[in-house]
Formats: C-alpha cells, sequence, structure tokens
C-alpha cells in the first residue's frame, strides 16, 4: 500500500473595488479590456499604489486562518517573462506573506482533522490569454486584480480530504467576505501537489496546476494517483515535474520537468515603503471575524442539540446561518426553527432562485409562525399555508392567519358550549358510546363542522370526553 | 543670460510675450541641433496654459524619459523609438499646470543607463563649452539645451549622478531632492531605489523656483514624501554662519593621486580654494576621514543594485503590449526579437549583468550584499550629518572628457572621485551640483549633499556659495545671444 500525501495551492481572487496596485476597477466584464489603466498594461514610468482594502482584506484572510501575521506590509518582485504579466514581473510576496504557520480545521467522515497552512500571500493576478490557432488574444480585464494565494502543507491523505479542505476554505472566504470565490468565475483556482511512498518519507512529487472546479481537484488527485501507483508498482520512478490533467481522457501528461523550473529572480519591490502593522489594526481586523463553520457546526450540534446533518446544512450559506441564529436569539426553539430552515425555507428558496436575503419573511415573523404552531394557535398544516401565503403576498404571519380566518378556537368555554349543545341533541349516540360503539368522532366532527375547523382538535377531544364522562 | 527671475520680470513688464520666448526657444533648439543634439523632439506647437506661477511662460526641456502624452518618448532607445505615451508624469503636469512651456524632449543615454550622453538612439550629445568633448549624462541633452541658452531650465533625472555630473561638464547648477521629494509617476523607471527627478537651471534661486512647483506628495507615487510648509525659494538667502561642513579626506587629498594628470591636480587645488571662500563666508569646513574599503566600493555597489533593478525595470520593454513587434514562430521568439534588436549592446550588457546578479544563486553575495554596503555607506553618512549640516566634494576628478577618451586606464582613486555622486542615491540626499571655475577653459563643479529632508538647507549653503564664488548664469560668449 502507498501513502498518498497532497499539498494544495489555492488562488483566490480578494473582492475589492479597485485592483491591487491601480485604480481600475476590479471586476467581472464580458467586455475585453475594460477594466484597464496604464499601471495594468506595464506601461513605462508607472508606478504601483498598494490597495489597502485588499490588504486589509487579505490580513483578515490570514487571521481567520490562524496565522501568524508579520510585522510591516512588504511586497516583492517575481520575475518572469510571459504575455499575460505586462511588466514582466508580478508583484507578490515572498519575504513577509500576509500569513505564516496557520491551519484550517476540518470534518472528513466525522473526524476532525487540522489542515497546516504554511502560508497565505496577496499577489496580483495575470491578464487573460485566448488561444486561437496562429493567435493569441490578451485581455487585461483581470491584470493586476488582487489574488490571495493559501498554501497548504503536504498533509492531506485522499481526494476527500482535499475537497474537505477546499470546502472549508471556501467557507472561509465567504464567511469573512474576503472573496466571492466563484470556480465558475475563475475566482478559485488550485494547483495540486501529489506524491506517494511505502513509510513516513515523502516521495517525489509532481504538480497540476490552475485547476478550475473541485469535482476537477477531485479527478485529478483520484487520476494523478492511479498513475504514479501504477509507474511505481512497475519499477518506475516518479520524476518531479508538472503536468497537465485532462478532464475528457482522465489522464495526465508532462508539462515540464523540474530541471526547466524558472529562476524567479525574487527581489523586495523598491516602489512600495514598508508600512508597519499596528497590534491595533490587528485587534481591529480580528474583532471582524465571525464564527465561521467549523465553529458553528459544533455549536449547533453541542448547544442546540442538532445533529451534524442539519447543522452542516444550516452553516452552508453564512446568511441562512445568521438567519437561523437570529431565530434562536429572538428565542425560538433551536430545533424547530431547524426544522422549519432546512425544509420549508430553504425549499422555497431553492424552487425560485432566491438568496435567503431576498426572503420577505423576517426572523422575527418566521419565530411567530412557529410560536403559534407552538401555542396551539395553528395547526402545523395550517402553518405551511400561512408560510405560503406570507411569502407570495408578502404579509406577516398573523396578517395572513387573520385573513385566512384560521385562528384555532382554544377557548374552553366556547368549545364546551358547542359540545354540550351537541350531546344534549344526541343522547342517543352517548348511549351507543357506552355500548361500546365509537360515536366519539361523530361528536369531533361535529364540533369542527360548527366552528369551520377552527376547534383546537386536541382540547375538542379532550372537552367531549370530560363532557360524556359526566352523563 | 538670462535666469528664470530675468524672464519673469521681462514678462511681467510686457518687454516680451511668451510666445515670444517660445518662438525664440525653438529657433535656438533647430539652430544648434544638427551641431549638438539635444533633442529627441522639438515642439511646434505652444502649450497654452498660464498660471501666476513664477514658471508661467517660461520655456524648459524635458528629459526623453518623461511620460508626456500624445508626445513620443523614446528614452532615447530603439525599442521605444515609436512610443507615444497615454499618460502624463506628475513632473510633467505639474510644469504644465505651472504654465511652463515644453520646448522639447531632450536626449539622453539610453534608458538612463551611462554618463556620456553618447548611447542615445539618434546620436551623441555634444558639449556647448567643446564641441570635441561630451556633456556627460545621462540627462546630456537637457544639460546641453541649458548650456547653450536654449532654455534658462531644464528636468532630468538622476540615479548615479546623471543631472549632477552633466551639470558640472556644462557650468550649470544641478539639483536633485530628497528622495520622494518630487514624485516619479511617469519616469520611465531605471533603478526605483535610486532614480530621482531633479531639474537644471543656470542660478541656485532658479533650481528652487522649479523643485518649489516639482515637489510634494503625490498619490499615484507611494515613495513621494508628505508635503513641507516651505518654499525653497524664501529660504535660500538665510544665514548660514555658524553651519558645518566637511570633506572627504580620501577623495580630495592632492598626495594620492600620483599618477593622476594635471587636470585633476588643478581641479583639486581649485576645490581647496573654495573651501577657503567657505570659510571666509562663515562655515565651519572640516576634513574627515571615511573608510577607503566603502569608498572603493562605492561604483561596484552602485552598478550591483543598479543593473539588477533595471533588469526588473525595463522586462515590460517586449514589444507585446506596444514598442517594435519582433518575429518569431512563438512568444519566446516574438519577445526575443524584439528585445535583440530594441536594445543596444551596452543595454544588453547591462541586463546579462542585472540578471546574473538576481540570479537565486548569486544573489546573496551580490546583490544582497551590495544592498548591505548600501546600508553601511548610508549610516556612515547619516553619522557625519550628526554633526555636519552638508559634505562637500568636487563634482568630477576631470573637465568633460573628450569623445575618444577611454575610460577603463582610470585609477582605483579616481574612479573614486569620479563616482562618489551615488553616495546622494544611495542615501536619498538632497544634492547639488553649482559651478566653481574652469579648468583649462572648461567648467568644473562642486557638490553639496545633505542629509534628507534637508532640502531647504542644501539649497541655501549653495546659494551662498554661488554667491560668493560669482560663478552664477554661465554660458560659452557665443550662445549668450
Amino acid at each position: 500500500m502507498y501513502k498518498v500525501t497532497i499539498g494544495l495551492e489555492v488562488h483566490c481572487e480578494v473582492k475589492t473595488n479597485s485592483k491591487n496596485f491601480s485604480s481600475a476597477k476590479n471586476a467581472y466584464s464580458e467586455y475585453p479590456n475594460e477594466n484597464v489603466s496604464v499601471v495594468d498594461l506595464g506601461l513605462p514610468g508607472i508606478l504601483p499604489v498598494a490597495n489597502k482594502e485588499a490588504f486589509r482584506k487579505s490580513l483578515l484572510m490570514a487571521l481567520a486562518l490562524n496565522c501568524k501575521t508579520p510585522d510591516i506590509v512588504m511586497f516583492d518582485r517575481k520575475n518572469y517573462y510571459y504575455p499575460d504579466l505586462p511588466k514582466g514581473y508580478q508583484i507578490t510576496q515572498e519575504t513577509k506573506p500576509v500569513g505564516v504557520n496557520g491551519y484550517v480545521m476540518i470534518n472528513v467522515d466525522g473526524e476532525d482533522k487540522k489542515i497546516g497552512i504554511n502560508n497565505i500571500h496577496l499577489e496580483e493576478d495575470t491578464a487573460s490569454l485566448d488561444h486561437f490557432k496562429d493567435y493569441s488574444l490578451i485581455d487585461y480585464n483581470r491584470a493586476g486584480v488582487p489574488l490571495l494565494e493559501t498554501v497548504t502543507e503536504p498533509c492531506m491523505h485522499s481526494s476527500t480530504e482535499a475537497i474537505a479542505f477546499l470546502e472549508a476554505l471556501k467557507g472561509i472566504f465567504l464567511y469573512t467576505g474576503v472573496s466571492e470565490a466563484r470556480t465558475d468565475k475563475g475566482q478559485m483556482r488550485v494547483d495540486v501537489n501529489i506524491s506517494l511512498s511505502k513509510d513516513d518519507t515523502l516521495g517525489t512529487r509532481t504538480e497540476m496546476k490552475n485547476i478550475n472546479s473541485f469535482n476537477s481537484v477531485r479527478l485529478a488527485i483520484e487520476t494523478e494517483i492511479k498513475r504514479q501507483k501504477e509507474v511505481l508498482e512497475n519499477g518506475g520512478v516518479i520524476l518531479q515535474e508538472t503536468r497537465r490533467f485532462d478532464e475528457d481522457t482522465l489522464t495526465t501528461h508532462s508539462l515540464r520537468s523540474k530541471v526547466d523550473a524558472v529562476d524567479y529572480k525574487y527581489y523586495i519591490e523598491p516602489n512600495i515603503p514598508p508600512i508597519k502593522i499596528t497590534d491595533e489594526w490587528i485587534d481591529e481586523i480580528k474583532s471582524e471575524i465571525p464564527m465561521l463553520q467549523f465553529d458553528r457546526i459544533n455549536k449547533y450540534m453541542e448547544v442546540y442539540g442538532l445533529s451534524r446533518y442539519d447543522s452542516e446544512i444550516l452553516v452552508k450559506d453564512k446568511a441562512v446561518s445568521d438567519y437561523f441564529e437570529e431565530c434562536v436569539f429572538i428565542g425560538c426553539n433551536p430545533k424547530s426553527i431547524s426544522n422549519w430552515i432546512t425544509t420549508s425555507v430553504l425549499g422555497y428558496l431553492n424552487k425560485n432562485e432566491l438568496d435567503i436575503k431576498d426572503l420577505s419573511l423576517t426572523p422575527k415573523m418566521l419565530c411567530e409562525l412557529i410560536d403559534m404552531v407552538d401555542n396551539n394557535k395553528i395547526s402545523s398544516k395550517q402553518s405551511k399555508e400561512v408560510f405560503s401565503k406570507c411569502l407570495e403576498e408578502n404579509k406577516e404571519p398573523n396578517i395572513v392567519v387573520k385573513e385566512l380566518g384560521l385562528t384555532q378556537i382554544t377557548d374552553d368555554k366556547t368549545i364546551r358550549d358547542i359540545v354540550t349543545k351537541l350531546l344534549d341533541e344526541r343522547p342517543d349516540l352517548i348511549e351507543d358510546h357506552r355500548k361500546g360503539k365509537n360515536t366519539f368522532d361523530y361528536f369531533v366532527g361535529q364540533v369542527m363542522k360548527e366552528t369551520r375547523g377552527k376547534a383546537n382538535p386536541v382540547l375538542t377531544r379532550d372537552i367531549i370526553n370530560e363532557e360524556m364522562e359526566k352523563r | 543670460m538670462k535666469t528664470i527671475m530675468d524672464l519673469r520680470k521681462d514678462l511681467d513688464e510686457k518687454k516680451v510675450t511668451s510666445d515670444e520666448l517660445f518662438k525664440i526657444a525653438i529657433e535656438k533648439a533647430h539652430t544648434y541641433q544638427d551641431e549638438f543634439n539635444s533633442f529627441v523632439t522639438i515642439m511646434d506647437k505652444k502649450e497654452e496654459k498660464e498660471s501666476n506661477s513664477l514658471l508661467s511662460g517660461i520655456p524648459y526641456a524635458l528629459k526623453d524619459n518623461f511620460s508626456t502624452k500624445g508626445i513620443l518618448t523614446t528614452a532615447s532607445s530603439n525599442i521605444l523609438k515609436d512610443y507615444v505615451p497615454v499618460y502624463d508624469s506628475t513632473a510633467y503636469k505639474k510644469l504644465k499646470d505651472a504654465g511652463a512651456v515644453l520646448v522639447g524632449k531632450t536626449v539622453l543615454d539610453e534608458l538612463a543607463m551611462g554618463g556620456t550622453g553618447t548611447t542615445g538612439h539618434t546620436g551623441i550629445v555634444r558639449n556647448p563649452w567643446n564641441k570635441n568633448r561630451e556633456i556627460g549624462g545621462s540627462s546630456a541633452g537637457s544639460a546641453a539645451a541649458v548650456a547653450l541658452g536654449i532654455v534658462p531650465f531644464s528636468i532630468g533625472s538622476d540615479t548615479g549622478d546623471s543631472i549632477r555630473k552633466p551639470a558640472a561638464f556644462g557650468g550649470l547648477v544641478g539639483f536633485k531632492p530628497t528622495y520622494g521629494r518630487i514624485s516619479r509617476y511617469g519616469l520611465f523607471a531605471f533603478a526605483s531605489s535610486l532614480d530621482h527627478v531633479g531639474c537644471f537651471a543656470r542660478c541656485v534661486r532658479d533650481a528652487a523656483i522649479v523643485t518649489d512647483i516639482l515637489k510634494g506628495q503625490d498619490e499615484k507615487d507611494m515613495t513621494s514624501l508628505p508635503n513641507e510648509d516651505i518654499k525653497y525659494t524664501d529660504v535660500i538667502d538665510n544665514d548660514i554662519k555658524g553651519m558645518k561642513l566637511f570633506y572627504i579626506k580620501e577623495i580630495t587629498d592632492k598626495t594620492l593621486y600620483k599618477d593622476a594628470g594635471e587636470e585633476t591636480l588643478k581641479i583639486l587645488d581649485k576645490f581647496k580654494e573654495t573651501i577657503e571662500e567657505c570659510k571666509k563666508l562663515g562655515f565651519t569646513v572640516d576634513e574627515v576621514s571615511f573608510d577607503d574599503n566603502l569608498l572603493k566600493a562605492l561604483y561596484p555597489t552602485y552598478i550591483t543594485i543598479s543593473s539588477a533593478e533595471a533588469t526588473s525595470n525595463n522586462s515590460n520593454l517586449t514589444g507585446i503590449p506596444f514598442g517594435p513587434r519582433g518575429e518569431g514562430g512563438s512568444i519566446n521568439e516574438i519577445m526575443f526579437d524584439a528585445r535583440t534588436k530594441g536594445f543596444s549592446e551596452l543595454i544588453k550588457r547591462r541586463f546579462i549583468l542585472g540578471s546574473y546578479i538576481l540570479q537565486r544563486e548569486n544573489q546573496e553575495r551580490l546583490f544582497k550584499n551590495a544592498l548591505r554596503l548600501r546600508h553601511i555607506i548610508v549610516d556612515k553618512m547619516n553619522e557625519l550629518y550628526k554633526t555636519y549640516d552638508a559634505m562637500i566634494l568636487p563634482a568630477s576628478g576631470g573637465v568633460a572628457p573628450f569623445f575618444d577618451n577611454e575610460i577603463d586606464r582610470m585609477s582605483d582613486r579616481y574612479l573614486i572621485l569620479e563616482n562618489h555622486m551615488v553616495i546622494g542615491n544611495f542615501g536619498g540626499f538632497p544634492s547639488i551640483t553649482i559651478p566653481n571655475g574652469f579648468v583649462d577653459d572648461m567648467p568644473i563643479g562642486i557638490n553639496i549633499t545633505g542629509k534628507a529632508f534637508d532640502d531647504a538647507k542644501v539649497l541655501n549653503i549653495a546659494n551662498k556659495i554661488e554667491d560668493k564664488l560669482g560663478y552664477k548664469g554661465l554660458i560659452k560668449e557665443e550662445y549668450d545671444v
């Protein structure tokens, strides 16, 4: 058996108004070269101006990944020639990354695991190239977009762990608002390093770059594990190289070996003076980090007694999780609210392709609705009708209940008067009842008929029972 | 020859109009162009923008490595021979806003690398004091344009001594203020940590006037300094009594120059005479000793750092986003071809050197050691600045060299004398060269370098010495028209 070791490098675009070192807009555009400044084009004489917001968000992410942060803001140049890199160098962080030695907690099949983060650093994205038969086109919209690269330790041992880590990382990006982390827009791209060995020493690794979706990452990992295993089993050796994953054929192909590796000639970017990172700034940023998915799941399970399954559904989207927590804060029963959200609310949102922020039903309203059920004001069945109507007509539950005339009769005297009247009318059926014939349900049905179904069924049954006993 | 202040007076008294000044400047520029080659581009249309600044209506020349929107900017290199920028450098924009009138873009050593004025793609620049001699570089055309009396001031850039050396060779004032005092935005980068914007003028006051306009924080340049609440022109006449100057024994002691020519010895004599004048003015002047090993390291340190940074800074010149397109079957071949054709041998040599210096296996030994040396030298200077207000030294070991002069015959000692002004770039110190008379009918200069941020003091000292020496508004007689 071979032990598989996986390390990941994840590039994720940071959500900011402007680019990392220029004032051009940081936004997706379907028109090429729309969001471009002279700085992004690397024209002679331009200078970078570091985007404070991009750096703040990077620090936030570093802290959310439990990293140690540097004492100063500093950038380095990574020098290489490629047409997607207009300056001929990329501004990145080599000497003092925005975070080092951190970790992310993940849960795989019910077991907690710590994934080590080697470092996280802020850099600028390249332009994008479109290759045609005998020419290529350059789109500079992406050039200079702030890009955070998270580098893990080689500490994952299966594609499942790798995907769990990626999901967790994506969750942190979303929870902190650092990135939208949309793989479909190329905002999150993954480099995978894989090695196999028979003992605890690491084997020779291969790298696959720029994989665009988590599913492709999983397939790439499994494909490469299979290939390496075959090579080793046939007595071959693994070469340290960069390989390309072909998703159509589920194969990987050698791109370049380590011998051809570029010397990036890193050195300190001279145009960005070092800026001190104060403790106050760090504290301020720390206070902005919300409780993250991993901790929320544990809290929901331990404090609210929810299942892992439900907890995981609730925390998937931070807005949903926040909605849930607000309901709990209002005082609603966590289990009831969890049931409501995981079934009715999410069902409705999915069906209508809506975001929870678009939901007209506030946590307060949902709690009212649940209270009405719990306090027997309306039946569980009625509550579903009220829920739909609230959303359809954008109204509050109590108003809908009134309009539908759904409020249950829970007043003892009202029901008892009706029951007394009905029993008085049919003494014969009381007699039948005593003889063992079931006439009880007849009276229940009559009460419902008289009250047009509004009498609380439990109370109604109790009263009928009591009144029949008396006779 | 008229200074900025003289022209200001003429304009204000309506003895002359700015249109007339522009026309005269353009005519002179064309007249001297074939002979001296100051310009890459001579303007044919006047920029019509007026202000109430001292520079409004005053003609000037701009080094051709400052980005000027819509005006050809070549950096005197074939790789940019047709490059027309789409944005303005901050220095140019400030001058335009102040109403200064651009006469032309001046020739430099290719990409500002070099100190001879002989490597620009449009040919060599000649020294107005003697056509067979260099004016020096890299701001060669900017120096020549002022020395020829075409313009009263011009803008240059200074990475080693690219303003202050040609100023000495041309009998001019050349000033580069503290690093960051003037925005570098739009200056084509040579070595970003050493690059400075500065000016040539006929007198210290004019240099102060121009710097007052150019200085200031720029949100486009993160290394630019916060604004100071001071106008240099207001303080250059301040009393200097009690101020302390020093010069370095290992650079100025005649007994150390056993093999040196007559010219160098005359320059050193002239320097000592000037020191005596300074003492008469009320300065205290001391001779101090400076670690000879550090002095010998000046030039290698400079070449190491500047070549490394230059290699990276010029990596954008690939002919892909702009510039002449190379040929080839692959993208690498296309870039390779564009760079092979676009740069002269000298430039390629620097890039190869810079690339070698930055290579992983060499970086610690070469690049990082050079950075350490720079640090040690700057610390040593700052130590001296605790006692002294400024350093004063000869700007050069000789007068402007003849074109066939072979530089590699120079001794170590001479190399120090010739290259010590890089200290000003290492520390970002304000540094000014002013004329110090003549040797063999050629102008020579002295250099005054102060502590970082002490721009006002350096100008103040220079102005007082200039007053005393009387070498103000120098111009060769035949151009004084």
